[in-house]
């Protein structure tokens, strides 16, 4: 009683964060006796944009898949929104399925076609919406493969490594055309990769998994554009988070630190 | 530096490596060899009078309407065995009881020769089409059911994945990536089934026969027309390729995004 009279605006709640739209509690998965995932807490708010980094066999994709709701469900306590998408690494197009029909794949209604077709030119492949999987290009296979996500209009957008395999310049314009998908259509975005730089460059939020665990969380609150100042020391964490000692040397001087 | 030889020989066109010219000049040794009376036409008739034999067997209508008799036991053969081959091998490759219970019956009878099954299936259906198109069907149902059953078992879990990610169901999920991932391995296995069946069609002709081109060669060996066999082999073998090549133009119609031919 004497509390409520001692400070009655400590009653005023704050705005409610937003509900996370997905939201992972002790969440464990093991294949035999190597335990993957261990007990990871983990939320994303609506149109957030998470990139989780990771060693190569961290779990990432095993994450991934769990949060597309792949592998089969077990006693866990999981929630994920209602629509999801994913794109893989390999853009995993149905070879036998020309452009477009793999954009509408699984579309109901009579304007599949039409959508698909609005898809592909968003993500810059309007010329190629009859061509063949295995004619593209691998840059232009991964925008078909996010035209097929986006399609869908997700909550969650799930993307797995999608620019490891491309050349530099590729890459480049992918980043820029994923950013601008993501701040066109606002999912929730979780993008899996290795690659520090790309984390850095376009997340709000970077995660570093090791070992089926979250060992770091990084808030980016620089806009992207100007966090040149910021990035050199979160490299250097980032990077230490994931064993690699770089105390400020270059990438050029590395190597012969770590041989 | 020496060019491959398919590219030099668009440079610069050398007769002598036309592909045509060694059985161009094997029928004219031939020929040679009968017109000398060193062959003679009990062993083996000139081709020249095979030519003469196979205008005049069309023109009897001797060899259309026994070439149509063998026709359609290849056919019927081939049909009821494909047929039986796909159902099977979906079953067995869509269900995991089904597997269970077709696939080691047929890798049973892929032991048995069918050949071999010539004595039972002459006690139980007699001499007549029956047994001809039950061995020719026995013998095409095998490559169709492995080649198919393979191709849906290997089919890209990748591409399940992705294809169940995009919430496809189970019937979707078979019709959009099952079948046409299986699609390749099924044509492979038609494709050995028709060469098997033209196979059984010969063996099975040799059986007892009133009508078809094996009724034709047993006449001629009888007679020792050894033009009359040679024009009844060279229908043997028009056969295997018109059926080869009806399973390529099927092929390039159906496999157009395959890459081999993406590229072409
Ligand atoms: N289906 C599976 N069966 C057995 N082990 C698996 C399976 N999937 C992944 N693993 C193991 O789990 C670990 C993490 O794999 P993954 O999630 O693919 O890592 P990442 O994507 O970070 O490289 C690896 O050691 C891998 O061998
Ligand atoms: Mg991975």
């Amino acid at each position: 009683m004497t509390e409520a009279l001692r400070s009655p605006l400590q009653i005023v709640p704050d705005p409610l964060p937003p509900e996370p739209v997905v939201r992972l509690r002790d969440v464990s998965r093991a294949f035999g006796a190597t335990v993957v995932l261990d007990s990871l807490n983990l939320s994303i708010a609506p149109g957030e944009f998470v990139a989780l980094l990771g060693r190569s066999g961290s779990g990432k994709t095993t994450l991934l898949r769990t949060l597309a709701a792949l592998d089969p469900p077990q006693a866990q306590d999981i929630r994920l929104p209602g629509s999801r998408a994913t794109v893989f690494q390999d853009a995993r197009l149905l070879p036998w399925k020309r452009v477009w029909q793999n954009v509408a794949l699984g579309l109901r209604g009579r304007d599949a076609r039409p959508r698909a077709l609005a898809a592909l030119e968003e993500v810059g492949l309007a010329h190629r919406v009859d061509a063949w999987p295995l004619t593209l290009s691998g840059g232009e296979a991964q925008r078909a493969a996010i035209a097929r996500a986006l399609v869908r209009e997700p909550e969650l957008l799930l993307l797995d490594e999608p620019f490891a395999a491309l050349d530099a310049l590729t890459r480049m314009k992918m980043h820029a055309l994923v950013l601008a998908l993501w701040q066109r259509h606002r999912p929730a975005l979780l993008l899996v990769t290795h690659d520090v730089e790309e984390a850095m460059a376009l997340a709000d939020r970077v995660l570093v998994l090791d070992r089926g665990r979250i060992v770091a969380e990084e808030r980016l609150l620089a806009p992207r554009g100007s966090r040149g100042a910021i990035v050199r020391d979160l490299r250097a964490t980032l990077l230490r988070h994931l064993g690699i000692d770089v105390g400020g040397a270059a990438y050029a001087d590395l190597l012969e630190r770590h041989a | 530096m020496p060019l491959p030889t398919h590219a030099r020989s668009t440079l610069r066109r050398d007769p002598l490596q036309s592909r045509w010219l060694s059985p161009l000049l094997l029928l004219l040794v031939w020929e040679g060899l009968c017109r000398l009376g060193v062959i003679p036409a009990h062993t083996l008739a000139a081709p020249s009078s095979v030519g003469s034999t196979l205008a005049q067997m069309i023109g009897s209508g001797d060899l259309p309407i026994n070439l149509a008799v063998s026709l359609r036991r290849a056919i019927l053969g081939l049909i009821i065995g494909a047929t039986v081959g796909v159902a099977l091998a979906l079953a067995a490759g869509l269900a995991r009881r089904g597997d269970a219970w077709i696939d080691p019956l047929v890798q049973v009878k892929r032991t048995i020769p069918v050949v071999a099954l010539t004595p039972l299936f002459i006690i139980w259906f007699g001499i007549g089409e029956t047994t001809k198109i039950a061995l020719i069907a026995f013998a095409a149902m095998l490559p169709v059911y492995i080649n198919l059953h393979a191709g849906i078992r290997g089919v890209d879990v990748r591409l399940m994945d992705a294809a169940r990610s995009f919430g496809l169901g189970r019937a979707a999920l078979i019709r959009e990536v099952v079948l046409p991932g299986a699609l390749p391995a099924l044509l492979t296995g038609l494709r050995y089934a028709l060469s098997i069946s033209v196979l059984m069609l010969v063996f099975a002709e040799q059986i007892n026969a009133s009508a078809g081109l094996g009724y034709l060669i047993n006449n001629a060996r009888d007679a020792m027309r050894t033009d009359i066999i040679v024009v009844c082999l060279l229908v043997y073998a028009l056969l295997g390729l018109t059926g080869d090549a009806l399973v390529r133009a099927i092929e390039t119609r159906t496999l157009a995004w395959c890459p081999a031919l993406v590229e072409a």
